[in-house]
C-alpha cells in the first residue's frame, strides 16, 4: 500500500516511516512542510496519507488545510490527520465533503502500533476513524438530535465514529452482531438518514454526531 | 437625523438652558464660601472643618457640570487626587490633601467664569426661544396697537394688522433657530467647563501612572501565580510520570530474558503511562495557550469553544484579520470565562457570542437567556475577566437583571496586526 507522510519533526517522521514500512506500506514521499504536501499528494495519489495538522511555515493548521484541499482535487483521497490535540471543529471540517476515507487521531495513538496500523488501513479502505477523545468531548454535550438516542445507541454511535466495524462494536459491547445492526438501523432512523449506500450513511451519522 | 430627533434634542437643550440659570447662580455663594473658609483657617482652625465641606460641595457642583457636559458629548475626566489613607476629615492632612490638589484651585477658578459663561449662553438660548414664542403668540400685534414704533423681526414699526400677522411666520422661524441652536450653545458651555474642569496634562499623566501601577501589579501577580501553577503541574504530573516510565522500561529491560511475559506487561503499562503523561501535558498546554487559538485565531477558537459547550451557542464574528497574540489570548480567556459562567450558574438554555472590531477597539459580547442576577462581587470569575482585560486597558460591563438575560460586554483597545492566514471560514 502506498503512503505519503507529512510531519515536520524528523524524529517522528522517521519513526512513522519505520513503523509503516514494518507493516509493508510503501512510503512514496515523506514531506516536512505545508507547501510541499499538496503537490506530493496530487502527484503520488497514495492509497493513504498520514498528515500532521500543524506544519511549517505557519505552524498553524497547514496540514489540515492541505488535506482538505487535496480532497477537492483528488475526491475521496484517504487522509489520516494526526495531531497533538484533537478539536471537534477540525473533525467536522474534515468530514464536510461527506466522503469516507478520513481519519483524525491524537499522535499518542501511534504508540499502540497494532491499533494505529488498523486505523490507517481502515481509512485507506474508505472508512472513517475518529479519535475516542473527539467522541468523548461530544458525548459530554447534550445535543438535541442525539437526545433521542438510547444510552446503548449512543455507545454504538460513539464506536461507529471511532471507525469500528459492526463485528468490532459487537465484541466491544459484548452483544451479538444482529443486535449491533438493529441499533445502527435505529440510529439511522432517529437521525433521519434514509437507506442508501451503507458506508456513506456511517459518515453522515458521524457528521450528524459532530454537528450536534 | 430624523426631524423629530433635532426637535427632541433641541427642546431637551432648552430645558437644560433653563436649568443652567439657577446652577450658574449657585456658583457665586460657593465661591464666597470657598474664599471665606480659606480666610478662616488661621481663626481657631475653622477652615479645617469648613474648607473640606465647601470643597466637597464645589466638587459635587463640578461633577454635575461634568455629567451635563457628557450629555453633549464633551467628556471631562475627574482630575482629583485620591485621598491619602491617614487623612481624616477635620485633620490637617485632610486639609493639606485638598489645598495642595491643583484640581481644587482649578474648580474654584472655574466658579466665576463658569457662572458668567453659563448664564450668558443660557440667556442667549432662552432669549431666542422666548422671542420666537412672542412672535408666534402675536404679542407684537397687540403691543403695536397701544405703543407707537413697536415692531418685530424685520418689520419695524408694525403699522397695520396685516404686518402684525407677519410676526407669526417670523416667530416660527426664530423659534426653530432657537431650538436648533440650543444644543450647540449647551455644547459651548460644556467646552468652557472643560477648559477648567478637565485634568491638566500633568494630572492626566499622574492618573494614568497610578492606574498603570495597579494593573501592572495585578498582571505581575497573575503571571507569577500562573507560572507557579505550571511548575507544580509539571513537577507533580508529567515529570513524575516520565520518571516512572523510565523505571518501568528499565525493569522490563532487566527481566526481558528471564520473564518475557512480565516484561511485556510492564511495557504495555509503560505505554499506558506515556499516554497519560501526554494527556496531562495537553491539558496544561490548553490552559497556557489553546492550540486552536494559535492555529485559528480568536474567531476559530471561540467557535471551537462554542462547540464544546453543554448548551447551544451561536457565534457571530466580524474580525477582518488576526489580532496581536497577547490580546487574542486575553480576549479568548475572557470569553471562555464568561461562557463558563453562563453555563455554570445561569441555568441558560442558549448562549450567544459576538465578536467585532471597529476602529481600534475589539468588542466581545457574551449573552445568555438564563435567570440573570450575576454579580461581579460574588465569585471570582467576573473580577478575573476585569483584571485580565485591565492589563490591556480593556473594560468589562455587565447587565444582568434578575430574571435575565445576562449580557457581558467587553472592550479591548487594539489594532489588527496581520491579514487572515487560514481560509477557515469557508470550509464549514
Amino acid at each position: 500500500m502506498r503512503v505519503v507522510i507529512a510531519e515536520d519533526l524528523a524524529l517522528l517522521r522517521d519513526g512513522l516511516t519505520r513503523l509503516l514500512r514494518a507493516y509493508d506500506f510503501e512510503v512514496v514521499a515523506a514531506v516536512e512542510d505545508g507547501p510541499s504536501l499538496l503537490p506530493a499528494l496530487v502527484e503520488h495519489r497514495p492509497d493513504v496519507a498520514v498528515i500532521d495538522v500543524r506544519l511549517p511555515p505557519t505552524f498553524t493548521d497547514e496540514g489540515l488545510q492541505a488535506a482538505i484541499a487535496a480532497r477537492t482535487t483528488v475526491p475521496g483521497l484517504p487522509v489520516l490527520v494526526l495531531s497533538q490535540h484533537v478539536e471537534p471543529l477540525y473533525a467536522r471540517e474534515l468530514l464536510t465533503d461527506r466522503r469516507g476515507g478520513v481519519g483524525y487521531l491524537l499522535k499518542d495513538r501511534v504508540a499502540n502500533v497494532a491499533q494505529f496500523i488498523d486505523g490507517v488501513r481502515r481509512v485507506a479502505s474508505g472508512g472513517t476513524v475518529m479519535d475516542p477523545e473527539v467522541v468523548g468531548q461530544l458525548l459530554a454535550r447534550h445535543q438535541p438530535p442525539l437526545a433521542a438516542l438510547t444510552v446503548r445507541e449512543r455507545e454504538v454511535l460513539g464506536l461507529m465514529a471511532e471507525g469500528r466495524s459492526n463485528g468490532a462494536i459487537a465484541a466491544k459491547l459484548f452483544i451479538g452482531d444482529k443486535a449491533v445492526s438493529k441499533h445502527i438501523n435505529s440510529i439511522f432512523t432517529k437521525l433521519g438518514l434514509p437507506p442508501s449506500d451503507d458506508d456513506h450513511r456511517r459518515v453522515l451519522a458521524v457528521l450528524a454526531y459532530l454537528n450536534g | 437625523m430624523d426631524s423629530r430627533d433635532w426637535i427632541r434634542d433641541g427642546l431637551h437643550a432648552v430645558a437644560g438652558a433653563a436649568l443652567a440659570v439657577p446652577l450658574a447662580i449657585v456658583n457665586i455663594p460657593l465661591l464666597v464660601l470657598f474664599v471665606v473658609s480659606l480666610a478662616l483657617t488661621p481663626v481657631l482652625g475653622l477652615g479645617l472643618v469648613l474648607l473640606p465641606l465647601v470643597t466637597m460641595l464645589i466638587r459635587a457642583r463640578a461633577d454635575l457640570a461634568r455629567r451635563l457636559a457628557a450629555g453633549y458629548r464633551v467628556a471631562i475626566a475627574r482630575p482629583y487626587r485620591p485621598r491619602p489613607e491617614r487623612a481624616v476629615p477635620g485633620g490637617i492632612r485632610h486639609y493639606r490633601w485638598l489645598v495642595t490638589d491643583p484640581a481644587t484651585w482649578r474648580d474654584a477658578a472655574w466658579l466665576l467664569p463658569g457662572a458668567i459663561a453659563g448664564l450668558a449662553l443660557a440667556l442667549v438660548s432662552l432669549g431666542i426661544v422666548a422671542y420666537g414664542a412672542e412672535g408666534i403668540l402675536l404679542i407684537p400685534l397687540w403691543v403695536s396697537l397701544g405703543v407707537d414704533g413697536y415692531g418685530y423681526g424685520v418689520i419695524w414699526p408694525i403699522d397695520t394688522i396685516g404686518e402684525g400677522f407677519l410676526s407669526l411666520p417670523q416667530g416660527a422661524a426664530i423659534l426653530a433657530i432657537g431650538v436648533a441652536a440650543a444644543p450647540h450653545l449647551r455644547q459651548a458651555e460644556a467646552y468652557t467647563a472643560r477648559l477648567f474642569l478637565a485634568p491638566t496634562r500633568a494630572a492626566e499623566l499622574r492618573l494614568r501612572v497610578s492606574q498603570l501601577t495597579v494593573t501592572r501589579a495585578d498582571t505581575v501577580d497573575a503571571q507569577a501565580a500562573e507560572l507557579r501553577r505550571i511548575e507544580r503541574d509539571l513537577h507533580d504530573g508529567a515529570q513524575a510520570r516520565l520518571v516512572s516510565l523510565g523505571m518501568t522500561i528499565g525493569l522490563a529491560e532487566e527481566i526481558i530474558d528471564a520473564d518475557p511475559a512480565t516484561a511485556r506487561k510492564l511495557l504495555a503499562e509503560a505505554r499506558e503511562n506515556s499516554t497519560t503523561a501526554l494527556h496531562e501535558l495537553r491539558h496544561l498546554v490548553r490552559g497556557i495557550h489553546p492550540p486552536v487559538l494559535a492555529e485559528r485565531g480568536l474567531e476559530g477558537a471561540v467557535r471551537a469553544l462554542a462547540m464544546a459547550l453543554p448548551i447551544p451557542a451561536t457565534v457571530t464574528a466580524a474580525l477582518p484579520g488576526r489580532l496581536d497574540t497577547p490580546v487574542e489570548s486575553a480576549a479568548y480567556f475572557a470569553v471562555a470565562e464568561a461562557l463558563a459562567n453562563a453555563t455554570r450558574h445561569s441555568g441558560a438554555g442558549n448562549a450567544a457570542v459576538e465578536l467585532w472590531h471597529t476602529g481600534d477597539l475589539l468588542l466581545l459580547r457574551v449573552s445568555d437567556d438564563g435567570r440573570g442576577g450575576a454579580d461581579p462581587d460574588r465569585g471570582t470569575g467576573l473580577r478575573g475577566i476585569e483584571r485580565r482585560l485591565a492589563a490591556f486597558d480593556g473594560t468589562m460591563s455587565l447587565s444582568s437583571p434578575l430574571g435575565g438575560p445576562t449580557v457581558v460586554t467587553m472592550e479591548l483597545p487594539c489594532a489588527l496586526s496581520s491579514p487572515r492566514t487560514s481560509p477557515s471560514s469557508g470550509t464549514v
